[in-house]
């Protein structure tokens, strides 16, 4: 614990701190929040901050303090599907290709690079074209489409202990591929896959928020921060800025905290973008 | 550079266009519900009506053929008709195109000048400008573009009233008045990033050994910088350049549809709420190939400006 906040520094600390807030936030959300995110009152409508509704509320009459709440909770979700889908496929399929090498190696060479093809949104597109909006679609989609990236890193970093004695003997005393790969070769990528993870989970969390945002991720009337941007692009026209200024707020803090904290850990190249 | 690593190139990128192409089709033909309820919306009608739309969009032709039919017509510039309004879908296509590459344009050269300018700045000077520079370019890359198209706006067409709140303009004058605020959102993550790289590389060039031998020779300060730190430092910036520009195809669309623009993503996110498969098909395959293209063009650059690039390496 202490390497790890030597390792994050002080800013890092606190960008963990605000990242903790807002998992607290979401797990909490049915505990702490003041009113049902999703039903309004029309005699409450656009509201300023009182001690009643902290961040006012929207047209609709909605707390937006209780929607901010809820709406952690699908923000957070689908990046953490987008996450947890790309690590465990991307490690198994660079793991697969490092281990058996020639023939099923470049096999699995030329689908990533077709994946790689089609740039992520257009991919969580074409998925919602065929299968319709939903938050379950988008993030496996984008899932999907963030496997070249992890795939790369991890293959490289893999194809370097391959060859290695601890590798190497065990294989010679005839255990199995599978068995050692998890064994041994797990282990020693996992620290890239977590920076991998971390990094990818702010891009996942824009990337969906976007597709939100568009009307093919979370549906309306769920609350999620992407939604509330656009639920509050009419009222910010109007002069009631709270709502869209308040989610888009969020997600750039979880964000830039998540980025920071990964940036800390070992870069974006871990995730496996070039830049 | 070698011919043959061009054509090598240019040779994969058609191999994985037509396999996208047919995998499109095919996601598209696999899709739940079928298109001529679609195209009756809903309305009870007789078996042979029915039957009839089959025949005149040739629904019933085997997998193969259809794809054979409509990968011909698009290989000769005919991406069929708009099941939603039947229209010419390469007619949709062409009014639409002017906007979203003007946007794109636009944005990249944003990228391209304010990036590299906040940079070289970030990396020259210490203190509050460069402080200033790294905090922007930590939360500007944090900021989902359509979030940013907000701001803007708010800013900037609803405060101040300096720049129109919708639309595209007509014109070229006016086309670029109204998409300057787009073009800010969609450049403004990249613009941070490169705006990072290049104060790192500005950075490390400046105590590299050539461009200090250079100095204690007396050159004059102002031809180091030109000749030496920013010029070597430009090699990390090209690629990260390139692959920010080519992402801004996908990034398009989401600030064309915050803004209400009459360009290529707004015409996709509709067709696919709409789930218009014959325009969502042609708008897929002219984005991987533009993002291939750009793809190319990138490596092409990067190997012939640094010639220790090794050539054929893949990504």
């Amino acid at each position: 614990m202490k390497a790890l906040a030597k390792r994050l520094g002080p800013i890092g600390v606190g960008a963990a701190f605000i990242f903790a807030i807002v998992v607290v936030g979401a797990l909490l959300a049915p505990l702490i929040a003041p009113y049902d995110p999703t039903i309004g009152s029309v005699t409450q409508r656009f509201q300023g901050p009182s001690l009643d509704h902290l961040f006012g509320t929207d047209q609709a009459g909605r707390d937006i303090f209780s929607r901010i709440l809820w709406g952690a909770r699908s923000s957070l979700v689908g990046p953490l599907i987008v996450v947890a889908v790309t690590g465990v496929l991307g490690t198994g399929i660079a793991l697969t290709s490092v281990w058996w090498g020639g023939a099923v190696d470049s096999a699995i060479s030329r689908v990533l690079d077709l994946l790689f093809a089609f740039p992520n949104l257009l991919l969580a597109m074409l998925a919602i074209a065929v299968f319709g909006p939903s938050l379950t679609t988008a993030a496996l989609a984008l899932s999907i489409s963030y496997i070249p990236y992890t795939a790369r890193v991890i293959r490289s970093m893999a194809l370097r202990e391959r060859n290695l004695a601890y590798v190497r003997s065990p294989q010679l005393q005839g255990i199995s591929g599978a068995v050692i790969t998890a064994r041994h070769l797990v282990p020693n990528v996992a620290p890239l896959i977590i920076t991998g993870a971390t990094i990818n989970f702010g891009f996942a969390m824009i990337e969906i928020a976007a597709l939100s945002f568009l009307g093919l991720a979370v549906q309306p009337p769920l609350a999620d921060w992407g939604l509330m941007v656009s639920n509050g692009q009419q009222s910010l026209l109007k002069g009631y800025p709270a709502e869209s200024m308040l989610a888009g707020l969020f997600i750039v803090l979880t964000v830039a905290s998540l980025g920071y904290i990964g940036e800390r850990l070992g870069g974006r190249a871990a995730a496996g973008r070039r830049s | 550079m070698p011919l043959i690593f061009v054509v090598r190139r240019l040779a994969a990128l058609i191999g994985v266009l037509i396999v996208s192409s047919f995998l499109v089709f095919a996601a598209m033909y696999a899709a739940p519900g079928s298109p001529e309820n679609f195209l009756v919306q809903g309305r009870t009608v007789t078996p042979e009506v029915l039957a009839a739309i089959r025949k005149q969009y040739s629904l019933d032709d085997p997998f193969f053929v259809r794809f054979w039919n409509w990968f011909t017509n698009v290989l000769q510039g005919n991406f069929g008709q708009s099941l939603s309004n039947r229209q010419d879908v390469g007619d949709l296509l062409a009014n639409r195109l002017p906007t979203t590459l003007t946007l794109v344009l636009l944005a990249a050269i944003l990228i391209v000048v304010l990036g590299i300018a906040l940079g070289v700045i970030g990396g020259l000077r210490d203190g509050v400008a460069d402080k200033i520079i790294i905090l922007g370019s930590n939360v500007g890359f944090a900021v989902p573009t359509f979030f940013a198209a907000l701001i803007l706006m708010s800013i900037f067409s609803v405060g101040l009233g300096w720049f129109p709140v919708f639309g595209s303009g007509v014109g070229v004058v006016d086309r670029i008045w109204h998409l300057t605020l787009p073009a800010l959102a969609l450049a403004l993550p990249s613009l941070a990033v490169v705006a990072r790289i290049t104060r790192t590389a500005i950075r490390e060039e400046r105590h590299s050994e050539h461009a200090v031998m250079a100095s204690a020779r007396g050159v004059p300060a102002r031809l180091v910088l030109g000749r030496h730190i920013i010029r070597n430092s430009m090699l990390p910036v090209s690629t990260v350049v390139g692959v920010h520009i080519a992402g801004l195809i996908a990034g398009a669309f989401v600030v064309e549809y915050a803004f209400t623009l009459d360009g290529i993503g707004t015409l996709l996110v509709n067709a696919v709420q709409k789930k218009d498969f014959a325009v969502v098909q042609a708008i897929a395959i002219i984005l991987v190939a533009a993002f291939g293209i750009i793809n190319l063009l990138v490596d092409l650059l990067y190997a012939s400006i640094d010639p220790r690039v090794r050539l054929g390496a893949a990504r």
